[in-house]
């Protein structure tokens, strides 16, 4: 797509509300094309909320969200996943109606740049274990198997910026290492992406930028590995 | 009773099931995917079948084409009526508790109804049979059975054919399933739920507009109509099981058998076959045969 902005992705000031509880008090973020920026901070901090009023979900919202220069402050969610973004939620979003095959070409559609290389085959053969499965509905999944899934129908909606937010929760260690794996390899193919987990070292080792928010604030905020050497991120994360 | 008798009412209970599921299919969706309990489905009914009676003069003069026309052109007006009701009403109900869609859309019947009395008046008026289909089909030297009701049991199979394919085999099945089952994941997938929605009840009321329509000359039209298929299709759905589609074919094929037989064998306690199956079988199974997602 055609525009001047170099950042994907300019948050300034964002603000947001569940009811009256002020639960986002100002945050700044900026996401570059194909960068990677990991969101770090305690349970309840506003990680989750950041990402849903980015993605236009959290309605009771102030501050100016941009992506590729293009104003979406006020956007639906349907528009800012149209403008290139992709969501892979917590608790991983599969249709549990949905069969395996139907999950994943429901939403297939060309990236914004006309761009189509994810395809159904080539999705399937970046996670195998999927193929086994394609007749099976969502909810007779492994959350191995669903999280590969909410992945892989992320990524064959083209997207210029991909968001995890807690991807590996609740899985085992070797299926941990696998999702690491394949975030890494969307790290490579030049997809951005914004990544939230627990584990924060691995967080930061596959980042190149760091935000750690308190409660509904920024408190740090720079390259990964600044991020990784502030004396103030333990006691910020409480580890 | 001899087979020839059996077959005949086994052809009208095929017949009363199906129409009984074109209509109760919309209202299981719209309940199973926007969540909204819409006591005026029966209403689409009667406009449907009211539109069948008061249209047909007005093809005739202008198209030609008799009683096709007016099923064409009441099936195009009848996408439009639901689409711009879905804008203009049902949307704000979304986000609503059921006591204020069951309001609403009650309110929305005693409006269909007095515009009914000032348009069309209160009186039951016959609609014709299309001349083609008309005669007659010999099943035995007495019995014979009438072309038009196997045309109406036909366009139904055909119509259910076609809303299972687009249901299961396409993209727009795929995502109306999806909807049904998370809302917020579907729009952060690109989809405007908001645009399927509409789409999903002007779909929902042209089924029970054209349902309406090709029963209007096998049943006339009258006032009140609609309500009485309005109770029996909230039965439907109950049985079925609230919000699947698969359920509400099943058990509006079993009360169209339920209800025929029923008044065939024992003509006494024809009025309560219906609720009696009910019971039983949410006695056997609470949430219907067949309970969605």
């Amino acid at each position: 797509m055609a525009t001047q902005s170099e950042y994907l992705l300019e948050a300034e000031g964002i603000h947001a509300w569940y009811g009256s509880s002020h639960v986002l008090h100002g945050i700044d973020l900026r996401i570059a094309r194909g960068q990677t920026v990991g969101l770090l901070g305690r349970n309840g901090m506003g990680k989750s909320t950041l990402i849903r009023t980015l993605l236009g979900h959290v309605t009771q919202r102030d501050g100016h969200i941009a992506f590729f220069g293009r104003d979406c402050s006020r956007s639906k969610p349907h528009q800012v996943a149209r403008m290139g973004v992709a969501y892979v939620p917590e608790g991983r979003g599969v249709f549990p109606n949905l069969t395996v095959r139907e999950n994943l070409l429901m939403s297939a559609r060309p990236g914004t740049d006309g761009r189509a290389d994810w395809t159904y085959e080539r999705v399937l053969d970046r996670f195998p274990r999927l193929t086994e499965r394609l007749t099976n509905l969502g909810n007779q999944l492994s959350g191995g198997e669903q999280q590969m899934l909410s992945i892989g129908r992320a990524l064959m909606t083209h997207p210029d910026l991909i968001i995890l937010d807690e991807a590996t929760e609740g899985l085992a260690p070797l299926i941990v290492t696998e999702i690491w794996n394949v975030i890494a390899d969307i790290r490579e193919s030049g997809i951005a992406t914004l990544i939230v987990d627990r584990d924060f070292r691995r967080v930061l080792a596959h980042s190149d930028h760091a935000l750690v928010l308190q409660k509904g604030l920024s408190e740090l905020a720079g390259p990964a590995a600044d991020v990784a050497n502030d004396p103030s991120l333990t006691g910020l994360l409480g580890v | 009773m001899d087979l020839t008798t059996f077959l005949i009412q086994c052809l009208n209970a095929l017949q009363y099931g199906l129409l009984l599921f074109l209509v109760a299919s919309g209202l299981t969706l719209i309940f199973g995917i926007m969540g909204v309990i819409n006591l005026a489905h029966g209403s689409f009914y009667m406009i449907g079948a009211y539109m069948a009676y008061a249209l047909a003069p007005a093809i005739e003069s202008s198209l030609g084409g008799g009683f096709f026309s007016v099923l064409l052109v009441g099936l195009v007006l009848s996408v439009v009526i639901g689409y711009v009701l879905e804008w203009a009403f049902y949307s704000y109900l979304y986000d609503r508790d059921h006591l204020q869609q069951v309001l609403m859309t009650y309110g929305l019947i005693l409006v269909f109804e007095e515009l009914r009395s000032l348009l069309v008046g209160d009186d039951v008026y016959g609609v014709q049979i299309p001349e083609i289909l008309a005669g007659s089909v010999p099943l035995s030297e007495v019995m014979t059975y009438p072309v038009y009701r196997l045309f109406v049991s036909a366009l139904c199979i055909a119509l259910v054919a076609g809303m299972f394919y687009v249901f299961a085999r396409t993209r727009l099945g795929m995502m109306i399933r999806a909807g049904a089952s998370n809302r917020e994941m579907v729009q952060s997938l690109g989809i405007d739920i908001n645009f399927l929605y509409r789409v999903v009840f002007a779909a929902g009321f042209a089924l029970a507009a054209f349902a309406g329509m090709v029963a209007a000359p096998v049943s006339s039209v009258y006032p009140g109509m609609g309500n009485e298929v309005l109770i029996i299709c909230f039965v439907v759905v109950v049985i079925g099981g609230i919000g699947s589609i698969q359920g509400a074919l099943v058990a509006a094929l079993l009360i169209g058998f339920v209800d025929t037989f029923g008044k065939v064998i024992v003509p006494d306690a024809a009025g309560v076959m219906v609720y009696l199956a009910m019971a039983v079988i949410l006695l056997w199974k609470p949430d219907g045969l067949f309970k969605a997602g």
